[in-house]
């Protein structure tokens, strides 16, 4: 089916895709292009001497060891987010997905957790897993478990993650239901009398027939645990012990608001605004190729 | 009778619109909360009372950082405050603000010819935020220090004397263990603010240079030099601690402080400020000391240095010399004894000048509050040093960050105490540089 319109003259189309265009011209152009330019200068914390540097900024980052080790670490960081995350809800949507008793309610239940800001759920993260104060840390603790996220870097990140995935996985519950529920009845049908059991029917048909949602998914989860996750990890470690749960989107705050430093932090987050156009762009390709088939 | 009312507030207020009007109207940012901010609003109210040609409003804008981020993104909008309250160590970023960012106090006072005089404060708070030749930069506002807090309850149980606390790092130690060994607490020692207290503080009370150059107090090419055998001595005697259970690291900056009301910790290093919160929430015996010092690295304490934070003028396009004075006039103000003694006493903040000091001995405040005057006297101990009387690095924030960073690797086990600060102090002079050269751009 093609649905195509056709004006005569320019002047129409224009004016009605000109609320659209300032819009993104006023929210998105202008403030990515004044975040390139910055990138490309040094700057004083109170902009009145500005000096352009050219790629000096990039070429810093690059050069330094820490900067990369933050960009693997983010790497792994948001695949194991997104991993936990889509894992846990995918396991919640599948047993959802049938006749049980008080449903509804379980799966409202499930959805809560999205609507808690993550700097909340950082401190109730806090409450149960703070080594002095938290009830599961002193429990622990007492129980010779050397639970101390605030000194081991292997359990902050682990706590991170755990908090990160936590959040997300209501909105991936939805998501999957969905998915899982738009599978014609007629098909699992079929499979159940040519004898597929649970598992083998659900790793040869259900899986497959939800790859368009899981990688709908995969995306939203990763871009999640690169940008989103900022609250929780800021309030849980604040990217220690050393650098050990800084995430790059950590290090672009802390050297732009707290340490000043105007051209790098904007150097940073062009490198991350590259990182998101990449990611979006695969997955127009791939998502314009499913509907297209 | 309710509509004469009303006609006559309508005759009314034109009036008074237009007296209001002829006043000269003065922002102030500040980051205090609950409340300190209730306090602040009490000044600023007080001020408005006293006179009837300044108009000053006080507005909170958050943590310190976020005011100081507010701040500068207003000036960079030319709509700039009046008056913004920045940290301690936001100062050296404040100080080298190029051209006409800021009107230092000293060049406020002489434009307007408001007297500011410097020799009102007190020198430890008086240095913080000085040029080296002493003249005045800021105004000086909420400052504490920090102290030794313990408690008296963990003492007692360890069989340690509780009405003498321990004076020297040898006899924190043996007290730690004690504490230990008897189980008298949960935790035997821990610290909030791990950079300021055992690295800045350290470093100030045994003469030892945080950096080159004054701390950077004469020049922007200042180096760190806080990677000294004595400094690396009290780092390993924490690590030693750490490794035996007598001390414990709680996270960074003000993460530790829950451990110190809850009384969970014998002995908790903290800043002064907390004696507010201790007075009303703390449900157990505690005691205030002076930090203490280690008798091998120097023979005697000097000062302690300060935290907290002061005002600074800001410059905005359009601003009248009339608005200049108001802002002046409003320092004097709160610089008055009267008005400084007040602020100290229902705040917990030192006085930051001499005669709030003098008028609150005279009130007998620290006849009721035993103890509340040892912070000023460990701030006013001695002769101040180029050691110490405070940082003046740029950027300042992140190098406490690196530092926290080296040191939580080394608690883990991953490095030694010298290569803790070596590293900390390379990484901290890359920061340094990248500053120099953003503010010769």
């Amino acid at each position: 089916m093609d649905r195509r319109t056709t004006f005569d003259g320019w002047l129409l189309p224009v004016l009605l895709v000109l609320p659209q265009l300032l819009l993104t011209g006023f929210f998105f152009y202008w403030p990515a292009g004044e975040a390139v330019w910055s990138s490309l200068t040094t700057q004083d914390a109170f902009g009145t001497g500005v000096v352009f540097v050219g790629l000096d900024n990039f070429s810093d980052l690059f050069g330094d060891p820490l900067y990369r080790q933050s960009a693997l670490l983010t790497v792994g960081f948001c695949l194991a987010v997104a991993g936990l995350a889509m894992g846990l809800a995918l396991a919640l949507a599948v047993f959802a997905d049938r006749e049980i008793r008080g449903k509804g309610t379980y799966r409202t239940l499930l959805i809560w957790p999205y609507a808690i800001a993550p700097a909340m759920s950082a401190v109730l993260f806090l409450f149960i897993l703070d080594p002095r104060v938290g009830l599961l840390g002193r429990w622990l603790n007492r129980h010779g478990v050397d639970w101390d996220y605030h000194l081991n870097g292997w359990q902050a990140l682990t706590m991170v993650v755990l908090a990160s995935a936590w959040k997300q996985v209501s909105y991936n519950f939805i998501f999957f239901l969905a998915g899982l529920q738009s599978i014609p009845r007629a098909v699992t049908e079929a499979a159940r009398m040519d004898g597929a059991k649970g598992w083998h029917r659900f790793r040869t048909m259900t899986f497959p027939l939800l790859a368009p949602t899981t990688f709908f998914l995969l995306v939203v989860n990763v871009v999640y645990a690169a940008f989103d996750t900022f609250g929780t990890i800021n309030a849980l470690t604040h990217g220690g012990p050393g650098k050990d749960t800084e995430t790059l989107v950590l290090k672009v705050f802390r050297d732009g608001v707290v340490n000043q430093d105007i051209g790098s932090s904007s150097a940073q987050s062009v490198i991350l605004m590259l990182g998101v156009i990449a990611i979006t762009a695969v997955q127009f390709r791939f998502m314009g190729k499913k509907v297209t088939e | 009778m309710k509509r004469r009312t009303l006609m006559a507030a309508a005759t009314v207020l034109p009036f008074a619109q237009a007296r209001a009007a002829e006043k000269t109207k003065i922002v102030w940012w500040h980051a205090m909360t609950a409340a300190l901010g209730e306090q602040v609003n009490r000044i600023a109210d007080e001020f408005n009372k006293s006179q009837d040609a300044i108009e000053i409003q006080a507005v909170f804008k958050g943590g310190y950082a976020d005011t100081m981020n507010a701040a500068i993104a207003a000036f960079r909008a030319g709509q700039a405050p009046h008056l913004v309250q920045v940290f301690e160590v936001g100062t050296g970023t404040m100080i080298n603000a190029p051209g006409k960012v800021v009107k230092q106090v000293w060049e406020l006072s002489k434009e307007t010819g408001v007297v500011l005089e410097p020799k009102n404060y007190i020198g430890a708070v008086r240095g913080y935020y000085s040029l080296p030749d002493g003249r005045m930069a800021s105004m000086p506002f909420n400052s504490s220090t920090a102290v030794m807090w313990y408690s008296k309850d963990a003492f007692k149980k360890a069989g340690l004397d509780p009405e003498k606390a321990p004076t020297t790092w040898q006899e924190v130690v043996k007290a730690a263990q004690a504490i230990k060994a008897k189980d008298a607490a949960e935790i035997p020692m821990t610290s909030s603010w791990v950079s300021w207290i055992q690295m800045e503080q350290y470093g100030a009370l045994h003469n030892l240079p945080f950096a080159t150059k004054e701390n950077g107090f004469a020049g922007l090419d200042a180096e760190l030099s806080f990677n000294s055998k004595a400094h690396v001595k009290h780092i390993d005697r924490l690590l030693a601690m750490a490794k035996d259970g007598t001390f414990k690291y709680s996270g960074r900056d003000n993460a530790p402080d829950q451990l110190l009301v809850s009384g969970k910790a014998g002995i908790h290093f903290n800043s002064s400020g907390m004696r507010g919160d201790m007075v009303k929430s703390a449900k157990f015996e505690w005691g205030e000391a002076l930090l203490p010092f280690d008798p091998e690295v120097a023979k005697a304490p000097l000062n302690s240095i300060i935290g907290g934070a002061s005002l600074w003028t800001m410059t905005a396009p359009g601003r009248t010399p009339a608005e200049y004075k108001a802002v002046a006039q409003f320092l004097q103000f709160i610089g008055k004894a009267e008005n400084d003694a007040y602020w100290h006493q229902h705040t917990g903040y030192v006085p930051v000048t001499l005669g709030g000091f003098e008028l609150s001995q005279k009130q007998g405040f620290y006849e009721k509050n035993v103890g509340a005057d040892l912070p000023v006297r460990q701030l006013s101990r001695g002769t101040v040093t180029p050691s110490s009387k405070g940082l003046r690095l740029g950027r300042l924030v992140e190098i406490r960050n690196i530092v926290y960073e080296e040191l939580e690797k080394a608690f883990q086990g991953g490095q030694t105490g010298q290569q803790a600060l070596d590293t900390a102090v390379a990484r901290g002079n890359k920061v340094l540089r990248e500053f120099q050269k953003s503010i010769k751009a």
